[in-house]
């Protein structure tokens, strides 16, 4: 379970009602909730959606699921009009290791991301959005569920919510624990219970979706922050973040820091400062190794890259990705070799299959690894890893495959000598896996 | 969709705006490789072998999933695409086993073919590959599961082409693995199997040997084999089959069906009987030398001129001491046309006798009466592929014809054609059907009339009046119509719905038959009351162009026995002679033996039937898959047989026909119009040797000088010599030649030739009995099933499922 930290360098917008009890629906309302949807309704049927959708621009929010799309953009792609039922799809399958933000939104505002989707909603003219929970949240699901229930208690949700006249519903739903899931295609081939593997777009989701129908799909995060967003104002939001990155964003900062949490920092904060201030320093003391600076998927960084801002331009620009927020640190002990393979039998582990560069790519990587890993590497599987790896890049069906082999090559080119001493037996780090660790892989 | 341009390698190429990007570069000559894309199934971009470079987009893409537009740029060639190639394959040769020398597949395999080409061949993996057992799923279908690649054709071509789902992908990752819908836990003996069709197409489809046919694996490697294309003998829609033949000691052996050559009616499609069922032909019972009956009641084998010269004097014999009325000949279902017409004017123009009819498995008599006068009202097979609207009375095309529910699956599937379906039981179709409509039992006499409009039939047809109300005004709205018979309707009440159809304008009709030439054996005359194309039998009118056909054969002027009416005739004891080719009517029309124990019975087959048994003389008869000439499918789509295989002993059913005519003392050369010029004066019947041709082969040599682009010179066993007879007198069966020769299929439509005196159908309603349908299953093919030892299999096999009901309130959780 994550704890509750804080920081004074944090910029409150998300976690406003953290740790004050915001899961109970009076708790929520006398902390404004529901004010942004009904601040939203008093603009009049017609002017609404328009309203709404300028201002989600305005704010410069982008998804914050990893890719980082614009979502004013993204809600403005629907079509107004529709012959199939149009949908929100809040992806809430928050498995990327190293992340835990949705984590604390589910359990601290549950209402806020029910708001959220609300607001959606209305924006595009759904009738139904769906809160799509990562199959291993089962306690957040108790929560979310209550809420929902309580909201449509309140007449929030239902055939005419806040006595508008209009109808909206909310239904929750869990998987059943794949990584690919959180991929937004296969998600919604998930939710309509089928084989959770990506489909093929175009269509794009906001033509053809769920069951057919237009659909917007959002990380719950940034569903999260659309209620806020209507209070304050798009462009006050905005103003928060730096160029281009409007906004806070939720960082989940672990492995060897002192306060590891989740933490909520401008857009465009400094590595170096998050690291070093807001999450306490280095462990113990120790040096610095490395930082993965946005989930597994994310290309690690050297300890000498880390004076960099953390948002989706700069991080692209140095060859690495701002992806789900969650930074994971790593001290002078860590093994490379053994980090790599660890991140890479995550990603066997979780390969839907479908395509043959992920499916027999991440297989053989992860075979040659742990062969390395156990002592009988020769220089060159090295060759190999990389080879494969890039030949894996861009050839993919769906992101995945980029996503299991960008750290890989992080790790060979960044990290190369480690990996050439390592095969000639001189190890660096500790390595912590224990046999059955290597026999079952990580993630299970 | 308008034309567009688009650049690939350099070459401008127009196309439809949307096509797919694969579809236009095969069109244009570039080759783009694939495993998982199939043209008709959804698409997939899962093996990304097809990826290409587009100009201005950042990724490759790929061609399977690229739908065209204007001034779109594209390299399908460049180091970075045959990389990416060269990659993608030398990531599944890791766990690829490298068993190509003793794959089944080996030879024609996609992925070895591809390897080939870009020369995946490096290996630097130092770990094993992942191992797995292989698994029989059927008698019919093995999987071996490390060859599998993962395409999903298999998955697809049984769920979305067949509407059987019997095969998913379980597991996930390098983990994922197809399996079959009968998990071990419920199978039998604890091994995953298929309950399913048995169709096959997964093995077809497979591009590599991960999926083996139970009947041909490890039985020999592809080049050792011949390949002919055929029609299949079995059901009515006549498939286009490809034949793997293989030399043996006495002939040449089928070892394998298949539909390599989707050029055929077909299309992509082949069922279980089509691949399979050819085993027959090799079954241990079959009979390759002449049985005569000996004074003491056994069969004994003798040479064929001994048996035919006993036939030919017996029969002459009979003709003159009890003339042609005491004969009775009965023709078979699975005869080619060339052969259905010979024996039919042997019988008219050398026994001198009507008395000729076979088991008619549908009642092409009354349909093609019913269309008396019309054109262009026979439907083909291929339209059951595009027409907009079908009407299907009757019939289980998933179980009798599979290839036309194929056809109607596709076309629903691809084109929304709307498939509106009446019938007694709930038929699989109907799953596809945009109405279904439950008809009470003898309810599709009632059906016809209602649909023409006369309500009070209505609680005939069902007790939901309403559903059948909107049923026909749905029907009504349709501006054409492709309506389908099961070979139930028969007489009368086919011809009511016939007249329902023909009130609207684009309608057109086809009736399901059971085998193979069932439409052909009644458009060749094997009928006691209609001349070949359905020309009606009365007095000589030299004026009339109807009276040739008889005029020409000096065939009597009244109709003679039908089928029950000849076996009528032997329990009376007028029934001299009784000639059966390829039929088994004692089995089939139940018939008391004790009545034919007065009766010279000669019979041709290549098993003891029971009608068989009761014969005073066996000719061991080739099959269709052994002989050439042509057969017409349900549809009157007329289609080439080629001989396949070949048996040392039997002839074919043409050949014993002119032999046993030339025993009698005819003359053969009236008969058979062979040699150059038809019917020309001077040159000598020779009996084919002229051409060194030995007697019984002059049938090979005519397709070997065809094959050799030299014209064959013809004997009077050479059944092109009888079409050329067909194509002068048949109605209807104005062919062309060069398509018939180049193995394509054509569509003829013998409707009748009106009737002068106006005396209304033929065959009335109140001789049932005499259209018989086989109801076949896809397990049974009429007294074939017995001597198929796949058709067996698969049988037994079907018993030993386990039923599984899934109790929708019970599965909740």
């Amino acid at each position: 379970m994550p704890r509750l930290v804080s920081h004074p360098d944090e910029v409150i917008v998300l976690k406003r009602r953290f740790g004050q009890g915001a899961a109970k629906i009076d708790r929520y309302i006398a902390l404004d909730g529901y004010a942004a949807a009904q601040k939203a309704i008093a603009q009049g049927k017609d002017a609404m959606p328009g309203w709404i959708i300028d201002t989600m621009k305005a704010s410069g929010l982008r998804g914050r699921g990893g890719a980082g799309f614009p979502t004013g953009m993204k809600w403005s792609f629907v079509p107004k009009t529709s012959a199939k039922p149009k949908y929100v799809l809040v992806n809430g399958d928050e498995s990327e290791p190293g992340t835990c933000k949705d984590h604390m939104l589910f359990r601290e505002d549950p209402h806020a991301v029910i708001e959220g989707t609300i607001i959606a909603g209305l924006a595009i003219g759904a009738k139904t959005g769906f809160i799509y929970l990562r199959g291993e949240y089962r306690t957040l699901l108790n929560i979310m569920e209550h809420a929902v229930a309580d909201a449509y208690a309140r007449g929030f949700l239902g055939k005419n919510i806040f006595g508008s006249g209009l109808g909206f519903d909310i239904i929750t739903q869990t998987g059943a624990g794949a990584y690919e899931v959180g991929e937004e295609s296969a998600l919604m081939e998930s939710l309509e219970g089928k084989r959770g593997v990506p489909r093929i777009r175009p269509p794009f989701p906001a033509v053809v979706g769920l069951y057919g129908g237009p659909t917007i799909i959002n990380n719950a995060e940034t569903i999260a922050n659309v209620p806020h967003i209507l209070l304050m104002g798009g462009e006050a939001y905005c103003q928060l973040g730096s160029e281009r990155n409007g906004g806070t964003r939720l960082f989940s900062i672990s492995g060897h820091v002192e306060r590891p949490g989740v933490y909520e920092l401008p857009m465009g904060y400094p590595l170096r400062k998050a690291i070093y201030e807001v999450a306490g320093g280095i462990l113990g003391g120790k040096e610095l190794k490395a930082v993965v600076p946005g989930g597994a998927s994310c290309p690690v960084l050297r300890a000498d890259e880390i004076d960099i801002g953390l948002d989706f331009d700069q991080l692209a620009k140095c060859g690495s990705m701002l992806g789900s927020g969650g930074i994971v640190v790593l001290d002078e002990t860590v093994s490379i070799v053994e980090f790599a393979l660890r991140t890479i039998k995550f990603y066997q582990h979780e390969s839907c299959g479908w395509c043959i560069p992920c499916r027999e790519g991440t297989d053989w990587i992860k075979k040659t690894l742990t062969r390395v890993y156990e002592g009988g590497g020769a220089k060159k599987d090295i060759e190999t890893v990389q080879y494969v790896a890039e030949n894996m890049m861009g050839r993919t069906f769906c992101p995945f495959g980029d996503a299991a082999a960008m750290p890989t090559l992080g790790f060979v080119k960044k990290f190369r000598k480690e990996f050439e001493d390592y095969i000639e037996g001189k190890k660096a780090g500790t390595p912590l896996m224990t046999e059955e660790h290597i026999l079952v892989g990580a993630g299970h | 969709m308008a034309d567009v341009t688009i650049t690939v390698d350099g070459k401008k190429i127009t196309a439809p705006a949307g096509t797919l990007l694969i579809e236009v570069c095969k069109t244009a000559g570039i080759e783009i490789p694939a495993f998982c894309y199939y043209p008709g199934l959804s698409l997939q971009a899962a093996c990304r072998m097809c990826v290409v470079r587009q100009e201005k987009v950042p990724k490759l893409q790929t061609a399977c999933t690229t739908q065209i537009a204007e001034g779109q740029v594209f390299f399908t060639d460049t180091p970075e695409v045959v990389q990416a190639r060269k990659a993608t394959l030398q990531l599944l040769l890791g766990n690829h086993p490298l068993d190509c020398p003793v794959c089944d597949a080996g030879g024609e395999c996609e992925l070895q073919d591809m390897t080939f080409k870009y020369g995946a061949a490096d290996s630097f993996y130092a770990e094993p590959k992942n191992h797995r057992e292989e698994q029989k799923w059927s008698p019919v279908v093995y999987f071996d599961r490390p060859r599998c690649i993962l395409c999903y054709r298999c998955v697809r071509v049984c769920g979305e082409g067949m509407d059987v789902f019997a095969l998913a992908v379980e597991n996930r990752g390098s983990s994922s693995i197809i399996v079959p819908n009968v998990p071990a836990q419920l199978a039998p003996d604890n091994l995953a199997q298929l309950d399913c069709e048995q169709c096959g197409m997964c093995i077809d489809i497979c591009p590599v040997g991960a999926l083996t046919s139970g009947t041909y694996r490890y039985k020999t490697r592809p080049w050792e084999m011949n390949h002919v294309a055929t029609v299949c003998t079995h059901c009515g829609d006549g498939c286009k089959t490809t034949l793997g033949v293989r030399s043996t000691s006495d002939g040449s052996q089928i070892v394998r069906g298949d539909n390599r050559d989707k050029s055929g009616i077909n299309g992509d499609f082949l069922c279980n009987k089509g691949r399979y069922a050819f085993d027959f032909a090799n079954n241990s019972e079959r009979i390759t030398q002449p049985l005569v009956r000996q004074p003491n009641g056994e069969l004994k084998p003798v040479s064929w001129e001994e048996a035919l010269t006993y036939v030919g004097t017996k029969f002459a014999e009979l003709l003159n001491t009890h003339g042609g009325r005491s004969f009775g000949v009965i023709g078979g279902n699975r005869l080619t046309n060339e052969e259905a017409y010979l024996l039919q004017k042997f019988a008219r123009s050398v026994l001198h006798t009507n008395n000729i009819d076979h088991h008619r498995t549908a009642d092409y008599a009354a349909f093609a009466q019913s269309l008396a006068g019309t054109a262009g009202r026979g439907a083909s097979l291929r339209d059951t592929l595009i027409a907009k609207a079908v009407l299907l009375v009757g019939g289980d095309p998933t179980n009798q014809n599979p290839a036309t529910a194929w056809n109607l699956r596709s076309n629903v599937r691809h084109n929304g054609a709307r498939l509106y379906i009446a019938n007694i039981t709930e038929i699989k179709l109907r799953r596809q059907a945009r109405a279904f409509l439950h008809v009470a039992e003898y309810g599709y006499g009632a059906l016809a009339e209602y649909l023409a409009g006369d309500d009070s039939t209505s609680s005939s047809v069902t007790p939901d009046s309403a559903a059948l109300a909107s049923f026909r005004d749905a029907l009504r709205s349709e501006e054409s119509l492709l309506i389908l018979i099961g070979n139930e309707l028969r007489g009368a009440e086919l011809k009511r719905l016939i007249d329902f159809g023909l009130t609207i304008p684009g309608a057109k009709f086809a009736l399901l038959a059971d085998y193979a030439n069932s439409r052909g054996a009644a458009d060749m005359g094997l009928l006691p009351d209609l001349l070949p194309g359905y020309t009606h039998i009365g007095p000589i009118d030299t004026a009339d162009p109807a009276s040739r056909i008889a005029l020409e054969y000096h065939s009597p002027t009244s109709p003679g026995l039908d089928l029950l009416e000849i076996f009528d005739a032997a329990t009376v004891g007028n029934l001299s002679a009784l000639y059966v080719a390829g039929a088994n009517p004692v089995a089939r029309y139940d018939v008391d033996p004790a009545t034919l124990k007065n009766t010279f019975i000669v019979v041709q087959d290549m098993f003891l039937t029971e009608t068989a048994v009761l014969a005073d003389v066996v000719l061991p008869a080739a099959n269709l898959y052994e002989k050439s000439g042509c057969v017409s499918n349900s549809y009157g789509d007329l289609q080439q047989v080629k001989k396949a295989a070949d048996r040392a002993g039997v002839r074919s059913d043409f050949e014993m026909i002119v032999r046993i005519a030339d025993k009698m003392g005819a003359d053969v050369r009236k008969l058979v119009p062979f040699g150059p010029g038809s019917n020309s004066e001077g040159i000598s019947a020779d009996m084919g040797q002229t051409r060194g041709a030995e007697s019984g082969e002059a049938d090979r040599h005519a397709v070997w000088l065809t094959a050799n682009n030299l014209e064959p010179r013809l004997s009077p066993f050479d059944p092109s010599a009888m079409l050329d007879e067909i194509q002068r007198l048949v109605p209807g069966y104005k062919l062309l030649r060069l398509q018939l020769l180049s193995g394509n299929d054509q569509h003829l439509s013998p409707a009748a030739v009106p009737i002068r005196d106006d005396a209304g159908l033929v065959q009335i309603s109140n001789r049932r009995d005499l259209v018989l349908p086989a109801n076949d299953t896809l397990f049974t093919s009429g007294s074939l099933t017995r001597y198929s030892a796949s058709l067996n299999d698969l049988q037994q096999n079907q018993l030993r499922q386990p039923i599984i009901q899934i109790d929708n309130k019970t599965v909740v959780d």
